[in-house]
């Protein structure tokens, strides 16, 4: 029986993640659910960008390109055309994501690209110091934003949805158990998936905005969040300053190849 | 089923698509813009018919990066693009370097900087293919100067990407891609194509590295989603297994065989063509479009009894050294036709250790230079 450990290179450990980082708790999820697929590790692919949950790849031992800081979904689109049969796997933060890589997260969602892209959420740059991204709430402090952040800030999964994506969800890093459970939904849907974990900066975002220990982001997180089900019975109004977990969207369309490979089929003229 | 070869008069921007996929080429991922669109929409029409995929990206950065990824997954990929879409490739030209990806990018330059005059030739994106991407490197580049060379050098240009596994640049300029010119279309032979070296297929997975630093070639290179090699890229600081290792040791290793994979294989790389240079006393250094004013204004000189001859580089990067001191160290003048203020000429005056007198006649005005020009620039400075 496989278990998460075969997908793992121990000798990388430790990793690099501050103390109180939830990024490893995603990290040993994503490998508990390449455990629980049972996948023949030649047939991942993992894509990753620059910042500290672009760092995860270091400790797979799988299919590994690390690329440009915000290009990974555009690198992940090249390898999920070329190969079909691949488990494309995609792993970024809010910068990498929603930022500087913004562009290319809508443009892969309409395309519906088959990827499964999980995104870290930390609210800010955490591998150079806490500056704000686009996820930084409005009103924080970090460390470019010290008299408090005035811009608005993106609803991830919103603006995927809003963009096509035909697989959405949430979960913090307080709850692997739902973690594992929407990965797989994620790459149980031929298309492109976007999970987007909740996790705790302590070290930056949390210091700044004085939020207390590791632990107590991590209670705080668990005190927001409301599962899509119950989310559905609440206001606007009641749902401010809450974390709404679960799936959120799960209407499966044809993906890019599929589409594209009927084009093939009929045009080719090599025998 | 093709025939063994084709007839065509077609325009050099057609010639690349037909000359990409008999080398292999099956992915294509770009945005359009001016004067490359025809390949764009060649590639589009072409590749599925051929069991190959057109992808148009939102950009010209995404489009080099999935150029890299279905180039690690197992197929030649290309690309067109031109000026501001060159610069924007930039970041990912250098990931690509750096990770050790082939790909092919043809630039039909165009006059800038900017938008510029975005549909007249220029050939003014030359340092900027030697040196667009930060960091030390080196860089194979290689430029046609016409229809058929577009064919058959889209070929090579696969060729040495395979080989060396790096981003070949096929700097094309809006003359050549524009130009109507009878073309032959041919099935290259197994021994004319180049495909990436796989592992031995003894090898035990655990022994395979998918980087070498012991010499200069690179290590073979197994497609994601081989059933034996798992493979591993960065654009991090990398040992031999892929992994990020930032020591002084490391970096100075890395940066130093990304050059020398390059500049060492020179002799490899580098084509060029003489000319009527056998007994010349002046001789002219060109590349791309400006070749064919240059060769009319050394048939004119000849005809007036002058001994003039011609050095074409087909391959711009590395420079190719030998050939180009082969030539300065035989002539009085040298006169370097170019379309742009002296890019080709300030390189061959670095290697000017010979006391030749060396002549610019650039045109940048998006007119293609003439041999008149040419000519006139070499009576100036008599």
């Amino acid at each position: 029986m496989v278990t998460y450990k075969d997908y793992m290179l121990f000798s990388k450990l430790p990793h690099t993640w501050c103390a109180g980082c939830g990024d490893g708790i995603i990290l040993q999820s994503i490998a508990a659910v390449f455990a629980e697929m049972q996948w023949d590790k030649h047939d991942i692919a993992l894509v990753s960008g620059i910042g500290c949950f672009g760092r995860v790849d270091d400790y797979l031992d799988i299919n590994c390109m690390h690329v440009t800081h915000g290009r990974a979904l555009p690198a992940a689109t090249g390898i999920a055309l070329a190969n079909p049969n691949l488990h494309v796997l995609v792993t970024m933060g809010d910068g990498d994501g929603t930022t500087i890589g913004g562009n290319h997260l809508i443009h892969a969602a309409r395309r519906n690209v088959n990827v499964t892209a999980v995104i870290a959420n930390n609210y800010n740059y955490g591998q150079t110091g806490g500056q704000y991204s686009a996820t930084t709430p409005t009103g924080s402090i970090t460390s470019t934003s010290p008299y408090g952040h005035i811009e608005q800030n993106f609803d991830v999964c919103r603006l995927a949805e809003a963009a096509g994506a035909s697989y959405v969800a949430r979960t913090t890093t307080y709850n692997p158990v739902q973690m594992r459970k929407l990965i797989r939904g994620g790459f149980a849907n031929r298309g492109f998936s976007l999970i987007e974990v909740m996790v705790a900066c302590p070290t930056h975002y949390g210091r700044y905005n004085r939020l207390g220990e590791a632990a107590d982001m991590m209670r705080k997180m668990k005190e927001q969040s409301v599962p899509v089900e119950a989310a559905e019975k609440m206001t606007e109004e009641e749902l401010k300053g809450k974390i709404m977990v679960g799936c959120l969207v799960n209407r499966p369309r044809p993906d890019y190849y599929s589409k594209y490979r009927k084009i093939i089929d009929e045009q080719t003229v090599e025998a | 089923m093709m025939a063994e070869t084709q007839r065509k008069f077609v325009e050099g921007n057609d010639a690349v698509v037909d000359g990409a996929i008999a080398a292999g080429a099956r992915f294509y991922a770009g945005y359009p813009i001016s004067p490359s669109s025809e390949i764009a929409e060649g590639s589009s029409r072409e590749l599925p018919r051929h069991g190959g995929m057109y992808v148009q990206m939102e950009d010209e950065i995404s489009s080099m990066a999935a150029l890299l990824g279905a180039s690690l997954a197992g197929k030649k990929s290309y690309t067109a693009t031109s000026g501001p879409g060159f610069s924007l490739m930039q970041e990912n030209l250098g990931l690509g370097i750096m990770s050790e990806i082939p790909t092919v990018i043809f630039d039909v330059q165009r006059s800038g900087p900017s938008t510029g005059a975005a549909t007249k030739p220029a050939q003014a994106d030359i340092m900027q293919a030697r040196w667009g991407v930060h960091g030390d490197h080196s860089i194979i580049a290689l430029s046609p100067s016409s229809v058929q060379d577009c064919f058959d050098l889209t070929i090579t240009a696969f060729n040495l990407a395979e080989k060396y596994r790096t981003p070949v640049l096929f700097m094309m300029d809006e003359v050549i891609g524009h130009l109507r010119e009878s073309l032959t279309v041919y099935q290259p032979k197994a021994g004319q194509i180049f495909n990436r070296i796989q592992p031995p297929a003894d090898m035990d997975s655990a022994d395979f590295r998918p980087y070498n630093y012991d010499t200069d070639m690179p290590a073979p290179m197994p497609a994601v989603g081989d059933k034996k090699f798992l493979m591993r890229t960065t654009g991090s600081t990398h040992d031999t297994k892929g992994e990020f290792k930032p020591t002084p040791e490391n970096i100075n290793r890395v940066t130093h065989y990304l050059t020398d994979k390059i500049e060492k294989n020179a002799d490899d790389i580098t084509i060029t063509r003489a000319y009527r240079l056998e007994d010349a006393e002046i001789a002219m250094i060109s590349f791309g479009c400006s070749v064919r004013s240059a060769i009319t204004a050394v048939d004119i000189l000849r005809s007036q009894g002058v001994k003039a001859g011609l050095l074409q580089l087909v391959t711009i990067w590395p420079t190719p050294e030998k050939q180009i001191r082969r030539v300065l160290s035989r002539v009085k003048t040298v006169v370097v036709p170019e379309m742009n203020l002296g890019q080709l000429a300030g390189e061959i005056r670095k290697l000017n250790d010979y006391g030749c007198k060396v002549i610019q006649a650039d045109r940048t005005d998006g007119i293609l230079i003439t041999p008149r020009q040419i000519l006139d620039r070499l009576e100036e400075e008599k």
